[in-house]
């Protein structure tokens, strides 16, 4: 159980419990349903883009494993206020990070709390949940509706 | 017969390995079972020794392979109680078998109006090929209900065989619960009205010992791989009336009498089902699986795993904030269940953490999760080669599973 420290780290144990953002937008200029049909998680993202361009608002719903969960409560910290540009760039980042081959060694630079996430790349089979929050949100910004990780 | 549990184990190469630095506790037989030595060694001398194609060569190899082939049906069709070694077509998996029926005795009989009954337990293999077939036919899918144990409400299921019903189809046993249904029960209440009976018995043949006559139903489908034979061998077993009366699945080679561009006559039962080259080491395999499970008995089989299924359940019930889901008092060795804190898919990766193997997740029965009121469960399915250990190992993991989540 101990090796499960480094993909169950307390930040992800803790937002699984006590998940960020965990509303509903209502009226919100995007959304869009995720689903991971593997194991059942359902989550509907909400994203309120200002006149600006930037995210004013993020917030989800749903039901799902700790790591799917802990993955949207801390995503929606981390990108509200910034550009759709470097919510593009967060995300290219991020999906680096947790489908590096096995062992490598992890880059974390300016993932900020996203950085827990790297132990989900010992576990390939897991990828999905840590992904779907941030697919669903690439599927609202893009007007899309749903997104699926299988 | 005594059954010796250690040296089954011995037998099984899988057994002795690792996963994640751990010895192996392997508790999803339920999805594929772990092959015995017999079964390796049989396709290794089939492949190294004797292989050519079947129902072809004129040379002694292909005769030989040809006739080891033709003797597994006959194996198989002494160990499931078949009548005649025809009623046994050889296809990939249950899935296959099922798709056959619907394809071929599905588009024959199933008019629009008509109404296919399944159950609420049943896997998706045996709910989409029936829905697919619905769609083509204009015909109705009613659904028979099942209670919160899992068990299945034989006066609902009774109430919905109506005049327009065409076929009864249900699993022998529930791949997510473990639910046994009363076959023989079941198939009587359809035959007093004429109504033709499909069995997906996928998680009874590798469990318990299986009469397909004894049972009664038209058809009885399983795949080889959940009976500790290779991947790729299947059975559909049907009545000769029917399977006589079916036009072919598959048009090709190996299933028809003679070809002309003005027309082709069809091989008999049961060649007319199986064109094409089939998977013929895995057809050996599976002969190696039947030879090896004969030597054993399938009544000690049972006999043991009711037992380890009985002490599972006492023990699984000792974890915190664990819940079994499908709670029959006929059960085979399935336990599924949730933890209070933890999703299904993070007690399996956390499982796998300390060795254990099981499955999470919604089993390929989705409507079924939908009715039990949980959106997926870990399944621990046990087969003859575990043991006590193994289900202490499970408990410890659970216990510490618990403890990370709450």
């Amino acid at each position: 159980m101990e090796d499960l420290r480094e993909l169950y780290q307390a930040t992800i144990l803790g937002h699984n419990k006590k998940p960020r953002n965990f509303r509903v937008i209502e009226h919100a200029s995007h959304e869009a349903d995720g689903h991971n049909p593997l194991c059942g998680d359902e989550l509907t993202l909400y994203a309120q883009v200002a006149e600006d361009g930037t995210l004013e608002d993020v917030a989800f719903q749903g039901s799902g494993c700790a790591i799917s969960k802990a993955s949207a409560s801390i995503m929606t910290d981390h990108i509200k206020g910034k550009s759709l540009a470097e919510v593009d760039d967060d995300f290219a980042r991020f999906h680096e990070l947790v489908t590096a081959p096995p062992g490598e060694e992890a880059k974390t630079d300016g993932l900020g709390k996203l950085a827990v996430f790297a132990g989900v790349r010992e576990y390939p089979m897991r990828v999905k949940c840590a992904t779907l929050a941030w697919h669903a949100l690439k599927a609202a910004l893009e007007g899309e509706g749903s997104a699926k990780t299988e | 017969m005594s059954f010796d549990v250690t040296k089954v184990r011995s037998e099984f190469p899988i057994l002795e390995t690792e996963m994640r630095g751990r010895p192996l506790t392997y508790l999803d037989s339920g999805a594929s079972a772990q092959k015995p030595r017999a079964v390796i060694d049989a396709m290794a001398a089939f492949y190294s020794q004797h292989y050519a194609n079947i129902h072809r060569g004129v040379y002694q190899l292909s005769a030989e392979a040809t006739a080891s082939y033709e003797a597994v049906r006959g194996k198989v069709a002494r160990f499931v109680g078949a009548r005649e070694e025809r009623e046994i077509v050889f296809v990939r998996n249950a899935t296959e078998a099922i798709n056959l029926v619907a394809r071929t005795w599905g588009e024959e009989n199933v008019v629009e109006g008509d109404e296919i009954v399944l159950t609420w337990m049943e896997h998706h293999a045996n709910i989409v090929p029936w829905q697919m077939l619905a769609k083509r036919r204009g015909a109705t899918i009613r659904v028979a209900e099942i209670d919160d144990d899992g068990v299945l409400d034989l006066a609902h299921l009774e109430s919905l065989l109506g005049p327009r019903t065409k076929l009864l189809a249900f699993a022998h046993v529930s791949n997510a619960l473990g639910t046994i249904n009363p076959v023989a029960e079941l198939v009587a209440l359809a035959k007093e009205r004429g109504i033709v009976t499909l069995v997906d018995g996928a998680q009874a043949v590798p469990h318990q010992p299986v009469d397909v006559d004894a049972l009664g139903a038209d058809f009885y489908a399983f795949s080889g791989h959940k009976v500790f034979g290779p991947s790729g061998a299947g059975v559909l077993h049907g009545r000769m009336p029917l399977l006589d009366a079916m036009p072919p699945f598959m048009g090709g080679g190996d299933m028809i009498e003679s070809v002309s561009f003005e027309g082709t006559t069809f091989a008999p039962v049961p060649q007319k089902f199986e064109a094409g080259t089939p998977d013929i080491a895995s057809v050996i395999g599976f002969g190696a699986a039947v030879d090896y499970l004969d030597g054993i008995g399938m009544d000690a089989i049972a006999a043991y795993e009711h037992e380890l299924l009985q002490y599972a359940t006492e023990r699984l019930e000792t974890v915190p904030g664990l819940r079994i889901i499908g709670r029959a008092k006929e059960k085979a060795a399935v336990i599924s269940f949730v933890l209070e804190d933890a999703h299904p898919h993070d007690i399996g990766t956390c499982l796998d953490g300390e060795g254990v193997a099981v499955r999470a997740g919604h089993h390929c029965a989705q409507p079924l999760m939908q009715r039990m009121g949980v959106p997926a469960t870990a399944r621990a399915s046990l087969a003859f080669y575990n043991t006590r250990d193994d289900v202490d190992r499970l408990v410890e993991a659970l216990v510490k599973t618990a403890e990370l989540f709450s």
